[in-house]
């Protein structure tokens, strides 16, 4: 059934097809581009309002605006505001009823009284490289760029810590720290052109968070903006705060509870060595038991993923790396300290790795060489995009005993559904990016592919696991958030947000469903024996 | 071990005192009554003590799921059984804390600077809100981020916003060695050079300083052990010594002093004059201090460098315990604790007065 507007009522059907990910700067827009090849979606008609009365809403608040925002921070022309239509997620678009794009927070303040007082929804936006849609714009709302926002406004080797706007790169962050010997640890995959702000909102990982944790983790103290215009401070430069940890709520709360102004981080000092092991199996279960043994050894590597087979020939084909095409999987195992400490497990490592039936390990020999091995990683999505038209790539955490299972399952579904699926992921932490392979342009295809990546979450729910490991709810998993929650759980989530913000202007929508959304998904969790949501009428 | 279920009994005993209004002081093993401010004797007791078990523990994993009343010495011995351990080193109060109460009342020991807290390991929790609601939050896998992270937020929350009936916590291996190194430093240089320590790749695991010595715990391989000694001097302390335990377990001398026992919390590098006798912990970020002086002198010269005071044990506890709170932030976590305990039944008084 086509959709028309925000009461999606297929969104099933809508999810992140990204091909061929890259970034380039584009200094007229002042953001970081993602090449995506657009694909034939079933696409999200745009309408603009048109009707008088939103016309005199959108004139009185465009004119409320320009009292204390300069006309070059207000976006209102269509090919003005194309480029904000999505985000990562480029199969949602919608544009805004207008963008801004405030230099300070006395007038990110005022943007959202003035919002809050006319009753006009505002999404925030930093980079737009979410692949879960939390920064898709709402047809009558404002989209709230942070984009000027990329100073780093502090950084103190002593006491080690960064204090900069939502807007600066997660990158600029560890380039800044360099000269220091210090680094910011997340690191997502995205980090040259993803934003700080956005990461406390995504909670944000990266391929070193089983060592050194999540974004949550490493961030001190947070200025926010609530909606109705407080700034409020949250955390300290101290190890802990009094009062409620709002840290541990804000830190993956996707834009709905306040908008961040201002970010401090902890930086660490730089291991003083890192080295790396490929090892490659010819039995992905294999690889699978190598993990848990590695962990039984004691070990807390600094990154372990697993790529299987034809995510191992993809990359060899694009990258080059020196990978062993013919096995059914590869470990790279990253670890990283003082010299005495990483030779002593590089050595338990390889004798590990041997233990559990690895056909070959590889120790890199110098920098050049671990660069090399994970340089494949790193450009496996990419890699993907060449042999395939369109790819969907999943986002899910399973516990690490259930891999073989989960793995077979896809296997087996992948035959059925007739796609090919590829497993690129972060085998230390469970977090599964499975990438199924499709072509948008042939019939079908298409639904078939939403129909699989379902069940693939479906089953990480199952198995114990959780629909996101680290992409965030956004528009695109709503409907799942009902299979992992009930109602009790899911009006505590809304009961939250209403304690930040009562009119529910900030993101509306996004992250949290609605009870009446999850029982007309339908596909619910049934908790001892009861069906949920019983009083709400199904469609 | 013991191993029961109780989850049922408690909720239909908090559903109950929902449907009543009446309100529950909720307790554990009772080794933190200490803690907080002194609450109204009529309340009635809401006692998961009895609710205890591991009901998950996949040393593979590196996670373990216990229930609150489960004691946190019991959790250590089986993780050690598996050459693990709880990374933030919570104290065992004579084999008396339960996960529940350790994690309320957000207790980590002296490797929290380098190792991470309490509210850094949990991963989910099963809990009882005020209206006597089952929730599951978090899970039990390394990486979730559907849905607010409402299983941190409980920690420190000391039982207002809901009571914990289970937990899920990241665990990690133990350190293959340890090894305490002792140097002698006048305060102010003691502080530069722990705080030095922590910028250096060094396996530093704990650092503290009281009288003129600062103990520098290092914890890892053998190998990286002998080299981190190498480059640091320093004499070694015999392994017998229980100065980290006699820290974590308020069991060092220091610490029988009857005067009021302050926890001072700062920034790195802040150097505060505090009138009373101390003893600095986590690398200069924990000050303990033993004062009876006026409550308001020893916050004034706290917020001065930035960071907050509690009042931790003894004192006036029926006054406010907690560092007070600007009023815009007061607003929002008494919003935020309504949209968990509308009734206000959840250890009311405990964390600040009711107004
Ligand atoms: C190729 C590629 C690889 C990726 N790899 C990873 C990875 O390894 N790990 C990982 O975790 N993610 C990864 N991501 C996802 C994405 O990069 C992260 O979620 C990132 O944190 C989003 O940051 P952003 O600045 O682009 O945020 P946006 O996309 O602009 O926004 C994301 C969400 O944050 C909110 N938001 C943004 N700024 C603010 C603010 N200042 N205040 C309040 N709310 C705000 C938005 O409303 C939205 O809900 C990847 C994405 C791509 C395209």
């Amino acid at each position: 059934m086509p959709s028309n507007n925000f009461g999606f009522s297929d969104l099933r059907n809508i999810s992140c097809f990204v091909s061929w990910v890259s970034f380039r700067h584009n200094r007229r827009a002042g953001m970081w581009l993602m090449g995506t090849r657009p694909a034939q979606f079933k696409k999200l008609t745009i309408i603009m309002s048109t009707s008088t009365q939103t016309n005199d809403k959108r004139n009185r608040l465009i004119l409320k605006l320009k009292g204390f925002l300069p006309t070059t921070c207000i976006l209102l022309q269509d090919q003005e505001l194309v480029p904000y239509e999505c985000d990562g997620l480029s199969a949602y678009r919608q544009r805004p009823m207008l963008v801004v794009l405030p230099e300070n927070v006395d007038q990110v303040v005022q943007v959202l009284q003035v919002c809050s007082e006319t009753g006009v929804p505002v999404v925030a936006r930093g980079a737009g490289t979410g692949l879960s849609g939390g920064a898709l714009p709402l047809e009558d709302g404002v989209l709230l760029v942070l984009a000027k926002f990329n100073q780093i406004l502090e950084l103190d080797p002593m006491r080690r810590i960064a204090r900069v706007q939502p807007g600066v790169r997660n990158l600029a962050i560890s380039e800044a720290a360099d000269p220091h010997a210090l680094y910011y640890a997340p690191d997502p995959s995205s980090q040259i052109a993803c934003s700080i702000g956005g990461n406390v909102a995504e909670n944000s990982g990266g391929v070193h968070c089983l060592k050194y944790g999540l974004t949550v983790h490493n961030v001190l103290q947070l200025k926010i903006v609530t909606i109705d215009g407080e700034l409020l401070t949250i955390g300290s430069e101290g190890l802990d705060s009094p009062g409620y940890d709002l840290l541990a709520v804000l830190n993956g709360s996707e834009g709905m509870l306040g908008v961040v102004v201002e970010v401090t981080v902890k930086l660490l000092p730089k291991p003083e060595h890192t080295s790396l092991v490929l090892a490659a199996f010819d039995d992905i279960e294999a690889a699978g038991a190598a993990v848990g043994g590695v962990i039984s050894a004691g070990i807390i590597p600094a990154g372990l993923e697993m790529m299987d087979n034809f995510a191992i020939r993809a990359t060899e084909d694009f990258a080059q790396c020196g990978y062993p095409v013919d096995s059914a999987a590869i470990l790279l195992c990253e670890v990283d300290g003082t010299e005495a400490d990483v030779s002593a497990q590089i050595s338990k490592i390889e004798s590990v790795m041997t233990l559990h039936g690895a056909t070959e390990v590889r120790v890199a020999q110098d920098e050049a060489e671990r660069l090399l091995f994970w340089k494949g990683r790193k450009m496996a999505f990419p890699a993907m995009g060449r042999i395939s038209p369109d790819y969907y790539c999943i986002d899910g955490t399973i516990p690490r005993s259930q891999l073989p299972m989960v793995l077979r399952k896809m296997n087996q579904w992948s035959k059925q559904f007739d796609l090919r699926v590829a497993n690129v992921f972060h085998a230390g932490d469970g977090n599964l990016h499975p990438l199924i392979l499709f072509d948008a342009n042939k019939p079908g295809e298409l639904e078939r592919t939403e129909d699989f990546a379902a069940k693939i979450l479906d089953l990480c729910v199952e198995v114990g696991g959780t629909i996101t490991g680290e992409h965030g709810v956004g528009i695109e998993k709503i409907n799942q958030m009902c299979s992992q929650f009930n109602r009790e759980e899911i009006s505590q989530f809304h009961a939250l947000k209403h304690a930040f913000d009562p009119a529910g202007l900030l993101n509306p929508g996004k992250a949290i469903p609605t009870l009446q959304r999850c029982a007309e998904y339908g596909a619910m969790h049934v908790h001892n024996g009861k069906l949920p949501f019983p009083e709400l009428e199904r469609f | 071990m013991q191993n029961h279920d109780q989850s049922r009994q408690l909720q239909e005993q908090l559903q109950r005192c929902f449907s009543h209004k009446s309100a529950v002081v909720v307790r554990g093993g009772g080794s933190k009554d200490f803690y907080g401010r002194q609450q109204s004797a009529d309340l009635e007791p809401f006692d998961v003590s009895a609710h205890r078990g591991i009901v998950n523990y996949e040393p593979t994993e590196l996670i373990i799921t216990a229930r609150a009343g489960t004691p946190i010495n019991e959790i250590s011995r089986v993780l050690a059984e598996a050459g693990q351990c709880l990374p933030f080193d919570p104290p065992e109060l004579g084999g008396v804390a339960t996960v529940g109460g350790t994690l309320a009342c957000g207790f980590s020991g002296p490797s929290r600077p380098y190792a991470g807290s309490a509210r850094d390991y949990i991963l989910g929790a099963h809990v009882l809100n005020g209206k006597g609601e089952y929730l599951r939050v978090g899970g039990e896998v390394m990486k979730n981020v559907a849905g607010y992270d409402v299983s941190r937020l409980m920690v420190g929350a000391i039982g207002t916003l809901g009571v914990i009936l289970q937990a899920s916590l990241k665990v990690l291996p133990s350190a293959e060695k340890e090894t305490t190194l002792i140097f002698h430093f006048e305060r102010d240089s003691a502080l530069d050079f722990m705080n030095d320590l922590a910028g250096r790749p060094l396996p530093v695991n704990a650092s503290c300083f009281y009288g003129d010595l600062v103990f520098v715990r290092l914890s890892g391989t053998e190998a990286g052990i002998d080299s981190a000694y190498r480059s640091l001097g320093g004499e070694r302390l015999p392994s017998t010594d229980k100065i980290w335990s006699s820290l974590r377990e308020f069991e060092h001398p220091f610490f029988q002093s009857d005067l009021p026992l302050w926890r001072i919390s700062l920034p790195a590098l802040a150097k505060p004059e505090l009138p009373g006798e101390v003893f600095i912990d986590w690398g200069g970020a924990q000050w303990w201090l033993h004062s009876d002086a006026d409550a308001d002198e020893i916050r004034i010269a706290t917020e001065r460098c930035g960071g907050h005071a509690t009042l931790f044990r003894g004192g006036d506890r029926t006054s406010e315990v907690f560092h007070p709170l600007p009023p815009a932030m007061q607003a929002m976590q008494e919003r935020i604790r309504a949209s968990f305990d509308p009734e206000r039944i959840l250890n009311p008084g405990r964390l600040t007065s009711e107004r």
